[in-house]
Order: C-alpha cells, then sequence, then structure tokens
C-alpha cells in the first residue's frame, strides 16, 4: 500500500523515514564524560527535554552526544544534529546553525547542504511543531555561546 | 437528553470545514468553543450601549452597568450563590486563586500552617500556593491518590490535621478526569476549621455546582471553559470572609473614599475589582450562563458521562493504547498510544481535522505520577457526538497505520 495515496500529502513532507528512523535508532545518544560545554535544555509548554554534550578540542568538535526524551520530530532533529556535528569546526557548527534556522523559516535551499536533516524542512509547514525541532538547535546555540 | 448534533449548529465555529473535514473538537478543556448568543451578546454591547460601567452619567453607562450587574446576577444564580455580592469578576480562574493566595493566604497564614491539595491539582492552584507558602513559612500537604487516580477518601484525615488552615482542591482533574470528593473533604476541614477553595474550572462548565450545598469558602472558574468570552473569570467566596480580608488589587472602583494618606475600601465585590472591569466579557459570560441553564447542566453531564464511558470502551478496546484515570470520571480521555509521542499524534488528528490536547496539561506532577513525560486528551462537551469520539479512533488507527509504515519502510 502506498502512503501517498492512503494519507495526506502533507504528513509525508512532515515524518520522512530518515526522521523515523532517527527517532527509533538514535545516533549518538548518551552520556558524555568531562564533556567542553554541556546545556540542558526544556520546552515547559510540552515538556521535551534535551540535554547536548560537546568535547571540543583546538577549536573543533570531538564529540557531540544528546539526551532527552520528546517527539520524533524534537528528538530526531537532535539525533541528526550530533551525528553530524562531530569532526565539525565551531565555525562550521555555527554555519550549519544559520542554515538549520533558515530552513525553518521555510528556506529550502538553506537545507541543501545540510545532509540528512533536509528531511527536516517539512516541519516549516507545521509552525506549531518548529519549536520542537528547534530545541536541540538552541541547545547549540547555547553551546557555541558559552565557548566563546 | 442533548442533542447535540442540533446543538453544534448553535456554534459558528463549526461551520468552515477544518483540513478538508468537519471540525472535530475535543479540547474543550483547554477552551470551549462559543455558542452564537454569547457572540451577540458581546457584538450587541459593542455595538449599542458600550460604555464603562459605575462612573458614567448617562444612559449608555446606566445600560452597560445593567447588563453587567444582570451578568453578576445570573452567575450567582447560576452556581447557586446566596447574592450577587460573593461573585468577584477576575480575570480567569487563576487569577480567582491568586486573588486568594495573596489577600487571604498571606495575610492568616503562620509559619508552620498547613494547606492541604490534591496531588494533581492545575499549575494554577498549585504555585500560588507554593509561592504563599513560601512567602509566610507554611507547608504544602498532598491527598493520597489510590492506583487508578481517584483520592483516597479513607486518608484525608490523616492530611488535614490541626495545622490546616485552608484546603484547596480541584473538583474535577483536567488530566485524569477524576471527581474529586470535594464534600468528604470539607466535612474534614469543617472538623479542623479550616478554610476550602475548590478549582471549579473543570466542573462549573460540566455539571451542577451548588456552592452553598457544597459548603465551601471559594469557587474560582474560567469564563472562557465554559463556552464565555476568554478574559473574564469568577471568585465566589463566602461573604463574611471577603469581608474580612484585605484587597488585591489597588486602583479606582475598589475604593469608597481616598484621601492622600488612605482609604477605604468598596463594599463587596466592588472591593475586588479594581479598575475598568472586564465589561462585555463579563455580558458575554451572561449569555453563556442563560445557554447552559437552558440545556440543564444534568443533562451535560449525563451527556458527558456517555461519551466518557464509550470513548473509554473504544480507545480501551485498542491494542496500544493506555488510558490513565478512573472509570468515574470527568468527559475527558487522557491517554497515550505505545511508540507514538503525544505531539506526533496530535499532527496527525490535526490532519484529520480532529483536534485534542497533547502534552503535561498544565500538570506536570500528575505526568511525574503516571510515569509519562507526556500524554494526549480528548475532552467533550454539549457539542461532542458518538461519533466524535468514531473519528478519533479512526484518526487513531491512522497514525498507528501511519508511524508503523514509516518504521517499517
Ligand atoms: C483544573 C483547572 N484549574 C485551573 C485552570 C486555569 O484556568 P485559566 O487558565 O483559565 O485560569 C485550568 C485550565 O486548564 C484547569 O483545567
Amino acid at each position: 500500500m502506498s502512503l501517498e495515496h492512503s494519507h495526506p500529502v502533507k504528513l509525508n513532507e512532515l515524518y520522512r523515514d530518515v526522521i523515523m528512523d532517527h527517532y527509533r535508532r538514535p545516533r549518538n545518544k548518551g552520556d558524555l564524560p568531562d564533556p567542553t560545554v554541556a546545556v540542558d535544555l526544556h520546552n515547559p509548554v510540552c515538556g521535551d527535554e534535551i540535554s547536548l554534550k560537546l568535547l571540543v578540542e583546538g577549536g573543533t568538535i570531538r564529540k557531540a552526544r544528546f539526551e532527552g526524551r520528546g517527539c520524533s520530530i524534537s528528538q530526531s532533529s537532535a539525533s541528526m544534529m550530533a551525528q553530524q556535528l562531530e569532526g565539525k569546526s565551531l565555525a562550521e557548527a555555527e554555519t550549519m546553525l544559520g542554515r538549520f534556522k533558515e530552513m525553518m523559516r521555510g528556506d529550502e535551499q538553506a537545507g541543501e547542504a545540510l545532509g540528512d536533516l533536509v528531511a527536516l524542512s517539512g516541519v516549516a509547514k507545521f509552525p506549531v511543531r518548529v519549536k520542537c525541532a528547534l530545541l536541540a538547535w538552541e541547545a547549540l546555540e547555547r553551546s557555541l555561546e558559552q565557548l566563546r | 437528553m442533548i442533542d447535540a448534533r442540533a446543538i453544534r449548529r448553535d456554534f459558528p465555529i463549526f461551520e468552515q470545514a477544518m483540513n478538508g473535514r468537519p471540525l472535530v473538537y475535543l479540547d474543550s478543556a483547554a477552551t470551549a468553543q462559543k455558542p452564537r448568543p454569547v457572540i451577540e451578546a458581546v457584538r450587541r454591547f459593542y455595538e449599542e450601549y458600550n460604555a464603562n460601567v459605575h462612573r458614567a452619567i448617562h444612559a449608555l453607562g446606566e445600560r452597560a452597568t445593567e447588563s453587567y450587574e444582570e451578568a453578576r446576577r445570573k452567575v450567582a444564580r447560576f452556581i447557586h450563590a446566596p447574592g450577587p455580592e460573593t461573585i468577584v469578576f477576575t480575570k480567569n480562574a487563576t487569577e480567582a486563586i491568586n486573588l486568594v493566595a495573596y489577600s487571604w493566604a498571606r495575610n492568616n497564614l503562620r509559619p508552620g500552617d498547613e494547606i492541604a491539595l490534591t496531588p494533581i491539582e492545575h499549575h494554577s492552584n498549585l504555585v500560588p500556593w507554593q509561592l504563599a507558602a513560601r512567602a509566610v513559612g507554611a507547608r504544602l500537604r498532598f491527598f493520597e491518590l489510590a492506583p487508578d487516580g481517584e483520592i483516597r477518601a479513607d486518608r484525608i484525615d490523616e492530611v488535614i490535621g490541626e495545622k490546616t488552615r485552608l484546603v484547596a482542591v480541584t473538583q474535577a482533574s483536567n488530566t485524569l478526569g477524576t471527581l474529586v470528593p470535594v464534600e468528604s473533604i470539607v466535612a474534614a476541614a469543617r472538623r479542623r476549621g479550616a478554610l476550602v477553595l475548590v478549582d471549579g474550572a473543570q466542573s462549573v462548565p460540566h455539571m451542577p455546582v451548588d456552592v452553598q450545598a457544597l459548603d465551601c469558602d471559594f469557587l474560582a472558574f474560567s469564563g472562557h471553559k465554559m463556552g464565555g468570552p476568554t478574559g473574564i473569570g469568577v471568585l465566589y467566596g463566602r461573604r463574611e470572609v471577603l469581608e474580612s480580608m484585605e484587597p488585591f488589587l489597588g486602583g479606582g472602583d475598589m475604593i469608597s473614599s481616598v484621601r492622600l494618606d488612605g482609604a477605604e475600601w468598596n463594599e463587596l465585590p466592588y472591593k475586588f475589582e479594581a479598575g475598568t472591569p472586564p465589561i462585555a466579557e463579563a455580558i458575554g459570560l451572561g449569555a453563556a450562563v442563560d445557554y447552559l441553564s437552558a440545556l440543564g447542566m444534568d443533562n451535560i453531564r449525563a451527556h458527558e458521562q456517555r461519551l466518557a464511558q464509550y470513548a473509554l470502551e473504544r480507545l480501551g478496546a485498542l491494542p496500544g493504547v493506555t488510558v490513565y484515570g478512573p472509570r468515574e470520571r470527568a468527559g475527558l480521555v487522557t491517554f497515550n498510544v505505545d511508540g507514538i509521542h503525544p505531539h506526533d499524534l496530535a499532527t496527525v488528528l490535526d490532519q484529520e481535522g480532529i483536534a485534542i490536547r497533547a502534552g503535561h496539561h498544565c500538570a506536570q506532577p500528575v505526568m511525574d505520577w503516571l510515569g509519562v513525560p507526556a500524554a494526549a486528551r480528548a475532552s467533550f462537551w454539549v457539542y461532542n457526538t458518538e461519533e466524535d469520539v468514531d473519528r478519533l479512533v479512526a484518526g487513531l488507527k491512522t497514525a498507528k497505520e501511519f508511524f508503523g509504515h514509516v518504521v517499517g519502510a
């Protein structure tokens, strides 16, 4: 049975396979001892939680781990973000952050350089869910601020 | 009997399609839709007699004042209050509760005194007491829950003791649907000389509430959850208690005379209504009360009870669905579907034109007690039908299928 025929198109745009895959089998999830920076964020409206830990050496993110609970959008966003952060310089992470935010504002081009994360571009069409996708990125933003 | 299909036609919001389908609104516990007479009453006020109240020496002002005070009388009759002077208009239930927390609790509680609550209060009947307790050095105590979410009536006396000065309890829980045994709680509080505040936000819109029969000292509720406008709430207070209390907010309308070095307070209820009140909103609430009275609160309760039982049955029969709360309940069901976060569920249902609530329902301690970060909730009111429950069940099946496929793909 094809999903395209049985469900509204918009849902398929939101819940791409990649997203559900990261939700069910999150990457880079777990604790990170002795992180360079750690940020806990909590969305009081919906109860979603993200704890992001980064190990930074010489301006490069060596390890990125997250823990948390929440919906498929918030958790898959954290999983994909953490996966891609490893090996990136802080400047590159900053660029990723900017691109992701633009993608959430509806700029589809911004997502092209974001790898798997482009799967989250559909979230822009669901304004109430944008904050779910952004939670992990807000944790990244605060981490980068603390590292400055 | 409630003819929900006919009632639906009184609510203009249902004239629109939602994502191409008739709207199924299952979020009335958050805020209820508005029947035409309420919208009309507000429109008429603004178009025909908009003026300030209690101040103007002109015909418009007189009519505005009369309608505002008529709304107060309607509300008083609706909850069987002894008189309109016991009805204080506030912004919402939250403000009504805070009024008591500031004007009564902070001036009457001493260090070591206790406030008794249920562990299933909405944040708005919990946080004000945490703040007040911290300010005066009082302590919060909590009634015990049975495994199904009922309040253990046999343990009430263990919580209400010598030191208890106030008991603040919801009459109906917005998460578990628990109907709190307010009568037993009031009786226990009376034996100890404690006051009782009842949070009626989830009871007044859904069942007959009689403050004199309940014998409570305060009752707080919100207009917007009973078909009235937002921005209007009610605090009922026992006359002697209200009279003994200091004002909450200072300003115009709440004084009888002011000198530069002091002021005398106005009589009840104006002592507690500083500044220009929500006039149109109060008049709209009056119209909502008329609308509900015509339907009959007993009928509304029976209708919701039927829907809740039907929903329990249908949801209970779905594999992977966990329903929380006791069997005998208010008109709502809170639940989770295995493997689907409630936000994701709400998004899928929204695509089907079904509005439910997902999250922690402003009752995080309840979520902790359930051991879940969040839950989905379907809540019912006068315009909901069994067909709405069927649509919900179909929507849940769609969601399970959708997520199953996506995961399996
Ligand atoms: C049990 C209960 N009490 C209080 C409130 C607060 O109502 P309001 O936000 O209108 O002040 C609510 C609202 O959801 C509620 O469900």
